[in-house]
């Protein structure tokens, strides 16, 4: 519950709920938050419908790219997409501010917008918000300081590259491309960053400071942006079968695939859904966040369980009530073997549906917390489960996790999505079909 | 380089790199307010010029560019000097 003259803290102090009390002042409801809108722009399809007939087929979007083994990249494995042509579609001064993942995002976003059913004149006529996760903008920075190092002179970068380069780049563009006018920032949480951007949206909505967000996270694809990670061999190197290489939860996994692209989701208050006869494709209930506290790039699991019954404790819910999990799962060894050991001690009882999507997408962090919300909403009003695609042989922890192995006709009624990254940073987030 | 050669590639440039419609060339065109150069454009302008004629742009310099003419001028000056 909150308070009309206090809309900072649902709790308010002791003194202030006895003068609500005198006065017989009512708190108010938070607002519910509704999912209107999706866009997606992903190695496994370019919008919406190809992106469910992918989830649905079960099909792998990762290639062997052989520019990285040139470059000296241990793995050349990659999910890869096409650089959307925006020239004729955006002027020259928002093109040139675009880098990589901001192009992906733009496209995600005229998606989402018109998925949601919103023109430009309502952007111009009400106060629209975004938060996009985004944790890199490597390839503009290796560039300017390429074209510095060469001509010794700043002046010779131009004017595009530093609307590139900062970490901002996507919230920043896509805020003046649209003409947004409401809350405007980037979230960098590592590979977390697309679920925390949902998250914080969810919260602000909830607590009647935004009216309708958009969200989402992107990433880059680009080798230099995952030079220095290829160098951690955290990368699979199955590079004989590139499709079969992201393989979560199997007994065979030997790394992640690094991946990229973009997908926005369009949340408001259930109020302005009604208001505007938008479609509801889900409602956010649920967002669960915790910090591990230990070490830097290895995952535990406690965290991840303190992120998840957070969310589920926000959500109302019981556990039970989660018909399907959208794992982290990246296809490390250690993260998948904590993620499972997580998901079994919040569920062990009662054992929904779990696969993760990285099997056919590769990681696409600083995006994937809020495409894999994407992929399982796509699930949940289509009534099926994407499969775990490569899970051949679980090992003696993942066995005890029910995973879907196949596409699964089923019918979700709520799921929860987990994000987890570097500095041991979790979301959870918990989606339901809207009642 | 001639003065007319000089101002085709002038004309050329700001449609190919900053996009200028074609038509909105003019010499009395006002560069801010008639073909839309604000002041990062003025930056890309810089790299264009040293790429294309092979001198620097001196900021200072550009004080006094209002119109397209002013450019042109100022562009042949760098270059014949005399």
């Amino acid at each position: 519950m909150i308070y009309e003259f206090h809309h900072l803290v649902p709790t308010p102090p002791r003194y202030l709920t006895t003068l609500f009390h005198f006065f017989t002042i009512s708190p108010i409801s938070m607002s519910r938050v509704v999912i209107t809108g999706m866009g997606i722009y992903s190695v496994i399809g370019q919008n919406l419908s190809e992106v469910k007939d992918s989830l649905m087929q079960g099909k792998s979007g990762i290639i062997f790219d052989p520019v990285r083994k040139e470059m000296g990249f241990r793995s050349a494995l990659t999910g890869m997409v096409s650089r959307p042509q925006l020239k004729g579609v955006l002027d020259r001064r928002m093109r040139i501010g675009l880098p990589e993942q901001g192009e992906y995002a733009y496209i995600s976003t005229l998606e989402a917008l018109k998925h949601a059913g919103i023109e430009q004149s309502y952007l111009d006529a009400h106060e629209v918000g975004i938060l996009f996760g985004n944790d890199s903008s490597a390839l503009p920075v290796v560039e300017s300081v390429d074209i510095l190092r060469q001509k010794k002179d700043t002046m010779m970068i131009g004017s595009g590259y530093i609307f590139q380069s900062m970490n901002s780049t996507v919230s920043m563009n896509l805020s003046v491309i649209f003409r947004l006018k409401g809350v405007n920032f980037t979230l960098s949480g590592a590979r977390a960053s697309g679920s925390h951007a949902i998250g914080i949206g969810y919260l602000l909505i909830k607590q009647g400071l935004q009216e309708m967000i958009i969200c989402g996270g992107a990433q880059e694809i680009n080798p230099e942006s995952t030079a220095s990670f290829d160098a951690l061999n955290a990368f699979s190197i199955r590079e004989s079968e590139p499709t079969r290489a992201s393989r979560p939860f199997d007994r065979d996994r030997d790394g992640l695939v690094p991946s990229g692209g973009a997908a926005t989701v369009i949340i408001e208050s259930y109020e302005s859904a009604m208001k505007r006869g938008a479609t509801i494709y889900g409602e956010v209930i649920g967002y669960g966040f915790s910090s591990n506290g230990e070490h830097i790039s290895m995952p535990n699991v406690e965290g991840p369980v303190r992120a998840m019954q957070k969310a589920i404790q926000d959500a109302g819910i019981k556990s039970s009530e989660i018909d399907y999990i959208n794992a982290h799962a990246t296809s490390t060894p250690a993260g998948d073997s904590n993620e499972a050991k997580s998901i079994n001690t919040v569920f062990g009882s009662s054992r929904p549906l779990v696969s993760s999507t990285k099997s056919m997408t590769g990681h696409e962090m600083w995006m994937g917390g809020a495409s894999e919300v994407i992929y399982s909403t796509l699930m949940m009003n289509n009534g099926f489960v994407a499969p775990n695609i490569n899970l051949d042989h679980p090992d003696e922890v993942t066995a005890k996790l029910n995973i879907a192995t196949k596409t699964t006709p089923f019918e979700i009624n709520a799921f929860l999505s987990n994000s987890f990254g570097f500095g041991g940073t979790n979301s959870s987030l918990i989606i339901r079909k809207s009642r | 380089m001639q003065n007319d050669e000089i101002i085709r590639k002038i004309n050329q440039l700001l449609i190919d790199e900053i996009e200028i419609e074609e038509t909105q060339i003019n010499p009395s065109a006002d560069l801010k307010n008639d073909l839309g150069i604000d002041s990062l454009d003025f930056v890309d302008l810089f790299v264009i010029v040293e790429n294309n004629f092979g001198f620097k742009m001196k900021a200072e310099e550009m004080a006094d560019v209002k119109s397209l003419q002013d450019f042109y001028s100022y562009i042949i000056n760098r270059i014949n000097p005399n």
